[in-house]
């Protein structure tokens, strides 16, 4: 999953052969645009900006081994600018790096570190600013205020870069990749982590976001937020400080990613708030202290998903409405599903659930009593926190199952009709 | 070796052939093996498995060990009539009924995990229940062989045996949860953990929580249970209250023991 | 009297509001066998299980071979004890029973075996306790309380549950113990018994040492001329004297 961008080796290799070619150019005086620009911290061009003044539109700088420490760079005409074995570009812990201003800008292999940290304005590493068709990919970002940002940007894409904050407190750490009033953007194989939000976006459309890794960020590992007909498949977001959130948002899709080990009272998996007509299909919850937490989910579809040893496998709040739930897994989950209501209009069927204690006796691989996934312990843990502490108490186990044979407290209508008896593949 | 090695070894040598032993052990393992079998999932059987071990080993514990101690009534004076210190004679004839019974209880749910073959996950959380089994069955023979020594009459010992497990297993949880919903308005958490210091069940139980609803647990919204769950300050002060919970019956049925007119 | 083995003196045992032994003063003469008899509920059995350490008393003092019994342990060593009831745990063998009595007595010079040769206990030694019968564990609870050749042998109605054979073959050593210098308290119901081997008597009611001597005094005492008989004069008087 290396970078589609244009820059491919052979491509590279054509530049470099290119460069050597205009190389002896370099001693003459700066006069006519040069298509290959080369930057190095002992040749005559020691500076990227330098470079900027000289290279042709369309060309290529290619910058070579070393630590480069200037003011901003601002792009502001279409270029490429190539880094070899990742030269450094040190923002000194005082400012952004590099502003992208023009179409068809190309950066790749650099190593961006040390930007600014700035109250009043999102200081980043890359910003591309009102462009298109630029192509951010296989850099490295380290201690970044902000890694890569697009703000109102169309037709990019972001590819492979691989963006680690430092971990801070919330107000000194922004996102790592963050989107604004952009669309039409493909980001897919970046690796993020210790940042405020993995992946930020609001107001996007039409945005791909495809098998990267989120980890280990303060806050969200993918934030959105407005930002309606994007998908989201094969990512993986683990152990974020509160998993995913989703927000007033139309038409999400989201196939094959991993919600992992994102821990917390405040943390979940995948936090749906004002949602509507989405779907989630093939997901993999596990280990979650919030597997799913639905808001104001209308007319989600979720289905083939997996939960798998979270706190709350699904956590429905009454906001959510007309869900449906079919042939997902749940299993070894503390609480299969909970509900801060007892009138359900949310649809179960087909589900597998390990908890499941029915038969099926014409044996057609569904359960001949339905199941209903809301325990008593669950309503009790709702109400009073610390509860909590007596789960898997034989005391508990008593109520639940009186419960069960009698409801009073536990949502009636909320069971699936037709659970299956095996994990469904 | 010293009397009470001496003692040790011959009970349990009887102790170990009881049918009884063999029944129990024989249920952990029909017990495990079917949860296996028509689970087919080792993390799924362990989960059911956490109800059963908390509910029947302290319950075969204080029970047979009651028994068991009533019915040597007549062993025991053949013991203490020959040159022994009755102290060492109690420890022995405790650790002979507490080791039988866990060799019994580690063999009938290990057995079946370990032919069946077990993954990292799974290996450390049947390590979880055989730890939680095997202080259970400590503490509750140590309240077993006080209560035999400190009641002659084997009817309401019997009858003491089954109130504290009752107490203990249910009951006292049904009380935990009562001062929660009252007291809802309080902050409770110091309280709430305290209450379940004072109840070895429920200082097993959530031992186990800690291993099988890891992500749950780091639910709660109060900083002193986060606290308590999970750094090493918990597990200090759950290891310490288990071992008073040993050591406290054992020290109760010690000084009865050494004044005791049989 | 002869050298004194064991001395009870003063001895007071209650039990709630019973009173099981009322200052008791016993001294039991090395190398003779003496019967302790008495109505149920007399506190013979309370009275020998002080001596062994089982029941404390709350007042006064026991010495065996001129040492204070009360509080210690290793006196117990000199003591053969055959209780009244053979409840062994079920599932040990005889053999294993025996072994622990071994390991708990430490290493002993000689252990005298002819109570198990003359039971002809070997076969059933190696079969779990649960599975003998009745006379047998007692067999086994005789043989057990004269292997070690204590000094004092205290036997509980040892032949009670015994058939007649094994019950002389238990009184006739009880005859060679006492033969070899080893001193004998013996309860029991069965006086006939008691008359072929006491030489002392000591006759316990109610808590008290009614009568304590030979078997020659008793009888002149109570002008009898069995043990049986002298006894039952004994509790006949008693009963009056209550009256």
């Amino acid at each position: 999953m290396r970078t589609p961008s244009l820059l491919r080796p052979g491509a590279a290799a054509l530049l470099l052969s290119l460069a050597a070619v205009t190389t002896p150019a370099l001693a003459s005086p700066v006069g006519a645009a040069q298509q290959v620009v080369n930057v190095s911290p002992t040749g005559p061009v020691r500076s990227i900006r330098q470079a900027l003044t000289m290279v042709a539109r369309g060309g290529t700088i290619i910058v070579h081994p070393g630590v480069y420490s200037d003011t901003t760079i601002v792009v502001s005409l279409p270029v490429t600018i190539m880094g070899e074995k990742y030269p450094v570009l040190d923002g000194d812990g005082v400012r952004q790096i590099m502003t992208v201003t023009a179409d068809s800008v190309t950066v790749r292999g650099i190593a961006f570190r040390n930007v600014g940290v700035a109250f009043t304005e999102d200081l980043a590493a890359i910003k591309v600013v009102r462009a298109r068709y630029c192509s951010i990919s296989d850099n490295r970002i380290d201690n970044g205020f902000f890694g890569i940002y697009l703000q109102e940007a169309q037709y990019c894409a972001v590819v492979c870069n691989v963006i680690r904050g430092t971990h801070a407190s919330d107000a000194t750490s922004g996102n790592g990749i963050h989107l604004w009033h952009s669309r039409d953007i493909v980001i897919q194989g970046n690796r993020v982590s210790g940042h405020r939000d993995g992946i930020y976006f609001e107001f996007v459309r039409a945005t791909h976001v495809h098998d990267n890794i989120s980890m280990g960020n303060l806050r969200y590992g993918l934030h959105f937020m407005f930002s309606d007909s994007c998908d989201y498949e094969g990512n993986t977001f683990r152990h974020n400080g509160a998993g995913v959130a989703v927000m007033y948002t139309h038409n999400v899709r989201m196939v094959g990613n991993h919600f992992t080990d994102n821990t917390g009272s405040a943390a979940y998996g995948l936090l749906l708030k004002e949602i509507s007509d989405s779907e989630l299909r093939d997901n993999i919850f596990s280990g979650n202290t919030s597997g799913l937490y639905a808001d104001g989910a209308t007319r989600l579809n979720a289905h083939h998903n997996t939960f798998i040893n979270n706190g709350w496998a699904l956590k429905l709040q009454s906001s959510t409405e007309d869900a449906t739930f079919t042939a997902n897994n749940f299993a070894g989950n503390t609480f299969d599903v909970s509900t801060n209501s007892r009138s359900a209009n949310s649809t179960f069927r087909g589900n597998y659930w390990s908890e499941y204690q029915g038969y099926d006796l014409n044996r057609d691989g569904v359960g001949d009593v339905p199941y209903r996934p809301v325990r008593l312990t669950s309503v009790v843990v709702a109400r009073y926190e610390p509860a909590l502490i007596l789960l898997r108490s034989n005391f508990l186990l008593l109520m639940d199952a009186a419960e069960r044979v009698l409801p009073a407290l536990t949502p009636e209508t909320l069971a699936d009709s037709a659970p299956a008896m095996r994990w469904v593949k | 070796m010293n009397t009470m090695m001496k003692v040790l070894k011959y009970q349990a040598r009887d102790a170990i052939r009881s049918r009884w032993l063999i029944a129990y052990a024989l249920f952990f393992l029909v017990v495990t093996d079917a949860l296996l079998r028509f689970s087919g999932d080792p993390v799924k059987a362990q989960l059911s498995l956490v109800s059963i071990v908390l509910f029947v080993v302290p319950l075969v514990a204080i029970v047979f060990g009651t028994v068991y101690l009533y019915n040597a009534r007549e062993f025991v004076e053949l013991i203490l009539a020959q040159p022994v210190d009755r102290r060492q004679t109690y420890c022995g004839l405790y650790l002979g009924l507490t080791l039988p019974l866990i060799v019994t209880f580690v063999v009938g749910l290990a057995l079946p995990f370990v032919l069946n073959g077990l993954d990292a996950l799974a290996w450390g959380r049947l390590a979880a229940l055989l730890v939680a089994g095997t202080v259970l069955t400590c503490v509750f023979t140590a309240i077993a062989t006080s209560i035999a020594v400190k009641c002659e009459d084997r009817l309401r010992g019997l009858g003491a045996a089954i109130g504290v497990w009752l107490l203990v297993t249910i009951v006292y949880d049904g009380f935990v949860l009562l001062v929660l919903a009252v007291l809802s308005d309080y902050p409770l958490e110091r309280a709430t953990l305290g209450l379940m210091m004072a109840n070895p069940i429920d200082i097993a139980r959530v031992g186990l929580l800690l291993r099988f609803d890891g992500a749950a647990m780091m639910g709660y919204t109060g900083a002193v249970f986060l606290k308590f769950f999970s750094g090493s300050a918990g597990m200090v002060v759950a290891t310490l209250a288990l071992t008073a919970w040993i050591i406290a019956p054992i020290a109760f049925g010690v000084r009865v023991f050494q004044r005791k007119d049989f | 009297m002869k050298r004194p083995l064991l001395q009870i003196m003063n001895v007071c045992k209650r039990f709630g509001a019973m009173d099981i032994l009322r200052s008791v003063d016993l001294t039991v003469a090395a190398g003779r066998v003496l019967a302790i008899v008495g109505p149920n509920g007399a506190g013979k059995t309370t009275l020998i299980k002080s001596v062994l350490g089982l029941t404390r008393p709350d007042a006064g003092r026991i010495t065996l071979m001129s040492t204070d019994v009360l509080g210690a342990n290793a006196y117990r060593a000199s003591i053969g004890y055959m209780p009244q009831i053979a409840r062994f745990p079920e599932n040990l063998t005889g053999a294993e029973l025996i072994a622990m009595l071994k390991d708990l007595r430490g290493p002993t010079a000689l252990l005298d075996t002819e109570l198990i040769d003359c039971f002809g206990l070997e076969q059933a030694l190696d079969k779990p306790l649960r599975v003998l019968s009745g006379g047998t564990r007692q067999k086994v609870n005789a043989a057990m309380a004269f292997l070690f050749s204590p000094e004092l042998l205290i036997l509980d109605e040892p032949t009670a549950g015994l058939d007649p054979l094994s019950s002389s073959v238990l009184k006739d050593k009880i005859l060679v113990e006492r033969g070899a210098g080893k001193t004998i308290m013996v309860t029991s119901h069965i006086m006939n018994e008691l008359e072929e081997l006491a030489d002392d008597v000591a006759f316990m009611v109610d808590g008290r040492l009614a009568f304590s001597g030979t078997l020659d005094d008793l009888k002149r005492v109570t002008a009898q001329t069995t043990m049986e008989r002298a006894v039952a004069a004994m509790m006949l008087r008693d009963c009056a004297e209550a009256a």
